[in-house]
């Protein structure tokens, strides 16, 4: 019964690992700027808006560049692909259970 | 009482209430119930799906305990919520358009429905619909009396009075109109969720003379505050690190989340989801917790974290203006029990009766049985939450982390790893909860992380391990 798996899965696939590497970059981007400026002593502190600068980057920008790759990934590298196709096109191609 | 605060706040539960009621008009008769009563017949668009998930996983510790953390510990609080950006994308993602086609190849309406498909065993059923109910049932308690509480301290009326009215209130829309109201009153509630953080954030940088003034402020009181670390220095990188397990990417596993995976109704609208559900989540953490540390600076000196953000609406805002901010927490109250609620439900008349009492049960006594059910379920936590037990944010992370571990393996492997089978899926459930509870009644945030790490390692362990071992594997290729 074991014939080529779903074409459609092979999308999914592709875009789950975009999105764990989405996660991880950022997580990085959080981590960096949090306790790379942040760990500095007070004194050496310097202020964006009003913000410290380590907060500004790590959340604050962190969320708006983010918010922004999701964006790019969805638009530009996740595909639509329907989702009830079993009867119409996979008839004979093994998807049957 | 304060009028000018009870007038929005009941304007806010009528309208939920009257919505939920109305949607559950459209709930069909015929073979399509289930799938129509547990999962809105898989139409969810884009900005409903998105709103659902943000509103289901955002609870009162997103709006009163986390707030309250961040009153006191300062700026590295507001770090460590913006862990919770992630969700936005990354269940989604993940789980992704694989998820959502399995679950419309094999009729799905459950998550189990899944694990049973994809494991083919009585016993990874049992173990999860068990998990389920156990944890979910007590993490509903506690956000029940964190919903009766909030009304109590907002209006004044009695906490059993308050706690009849919102369980009164929730009940009723979630057992007339199943999976449907409860996405449709979650989209409100989540819209409520975002106009209540503009409000609360913008009032405390207004009363706090500028944000310049309020870092300032917070510098000279306790530099502490404004660095990553805790006013006390409590929050360690690492610990603070391993909350992108439990609220981050750890969010996976959790039921409530997942079964939403499995109800859009397309492709464009998951891509949708993602973008709009990043951007809230983010806002409203970012936002309440700002807020929270903001707080300290207007309204100094309060002991209990929890009644921050009660007391700072109060403070910065005209009465009317507080009662819609207050109407927030209790929507993600609200959006998360209904949600909760017909979780549990639908894992004992779908996971369990139908699957192993009674599978030829007739529609017209399923469709009875639906509602009898998530009554009975709905009136036992009303119950429960009579006689209340303390540490709402406490509570809800011991079934938050023991769930996560327990199932972010059997579904994410499930997906995506072909060797996985029913030996391994029981072993990383029973390894997953065990040593989630065993830890967490032992040795708490052992090695500085919190809880939830090592177990999620364990049960990966536990999985991988029982799974090499002579098991029936997934015999389609559906999966």
């Amino acid at each position: 019964m074991k014939k080529g798996t779903d074409w459609r899965y092979r999308v999914s696939n592709r875009e789950a690992v975009m999105g764990t590497v989405l996660a991880i970059l950022n997580f990085i981007w959080w981590y960096a700027f949090a306790y790379g400026l942040g760990g500095r002593p007070i004194k050496e502190y310097t202020y964006i808006l009003g913000f410290p600068a380590w907060f500004f980057y790590s959340c604050m920008m962190g969320f708006v560049v983010f918010t922004i790759l999701v964006w790019i990934m969805v638009k530009f590298f996740f595909k639509e692909v329907p989702f009830d196709l079993d009867e119409t096109n996979e008839d004979g191609e093994g998807d049957v259970r | 009482m304060n009028w000018d605060v009870i007038l929005p706040l009941a304007f806010f539960l009528i309208s939920v209430f009257l919505v939920g009621i109305y949607t559950s008009r459209h709930i069909k008769s015929g073979p399509s119930f289930l799938q129509d009563y547990f999962l809105a017949g898989r139409e969810l668009g884009g900005f409903v799906l998105a709103m659902t998930m943000v509103a289901t996983y955002g609870s009162a510790s997103s709006f009163i305990g986390g707030p309250g953390a961040a009153y006191q510990l300062g700026l590295g609080w507001v770090l460590l919520a913006m862990a919770q950006l992630v969700t936005g994308y990354f269940t989604l993602a993940v789980l992704g358009k694989k998820f959502a086609i399995v679950a419309r190849k094999i009729n799905a309406v459950t998550l189990i429905d899944f694990l049973k498909a994809r494991y083919e065993s009585k016993w990874v059923v049992i173990l999860s619909a068990l998990s389920i109910v156990v944890f979910l049932f007590s993490a509903m308690a506690a956000q029940w009396v964190g919903g009766g509480r909030l009304i109590e301290s907002f209006t004044g009326v009695s906490y059993t009075t308050a706690l009849f009215i919102f369980s009164g209130s929730v009940l009723v829309y979630v057992i007339a109109g199943g999976f449907r109201a409860v996405v449709i009153t979650d989209a409100i509630q989540g819209v409520v969720m975002v106009i209540g953080t503009v409000i609360i954030l913008a009032g405390t940088i207004l009363a706090g003379g500028g944000i310049e003034n309020i870092m300032g402020e917070l510098r000279a009181e306790n530099p502490n505050l404004i660095t990553p670390y805790g006013s006390d220095q409590s929050l360690t990188p690492l610990y603070v690190s391993s909350f992108w397990i439990l609220v981050g990417v750890g969010v996976v596993g959790l039921p409530q989340i997942s079964v939403r995976a499995m109800s859009y109704r397309n492709a464009k609208a998951m891509h949708r989801a993602m973008i709009i559900g990043t951007f809230v989540v983010g806002f409203i953490m970012l936002g309440m917790h700002l807020a929270g540390v903001f707080g300290r600076v207007v309204l100094p000196g309060i002991e209990v974290p929890d009644k921050v953000m009660p007391l700072l609406a109060l403070e910065v805002l005209p009465g009317w203006l507080a009662g819609i901010v207050l109407a927030a927490p209790l929507a993600a109250v609200m959006s998360t029990v209904d949600s909760v609620l017909l979780l549990v439900s639908s894992a004992i008349i779908k996971d369990v009766y139908i699957n192993y009492i009674k599978p030829d049960a007739e529609e017209q006594f399923v469709k009875k049985l639906s509602f009898g059910i998530t009554a009975v379920v709905g009136l036992s936590v009303f119950a429960m939450a009579i006689n209340p037990p303390d540490l709402l944010i406490w509570l809800n992370l011991f079934a938050f982390g023991g769930l996560e571990a327990a199932f972010i393996w059997p579904i994410v492997l499930g997906l995506y790893w072909k060797r996985g089978n029913a030996n391994g899926a029981i072993a990383s459930l029973i390894v997953g909860v065990g040593s989630y509870m065993f830890l967490h009644l032992n040795y708490p945030n052992l090695w500085g992380m919190h809880t939830v790490v090592l177990p999620i390692v364990l049960s990966l362990i536990a999985y991988i391990v029982g799974s090499f071992t002579k098991g029936v594997r997934p015999h389609t290729n559906t999966f």
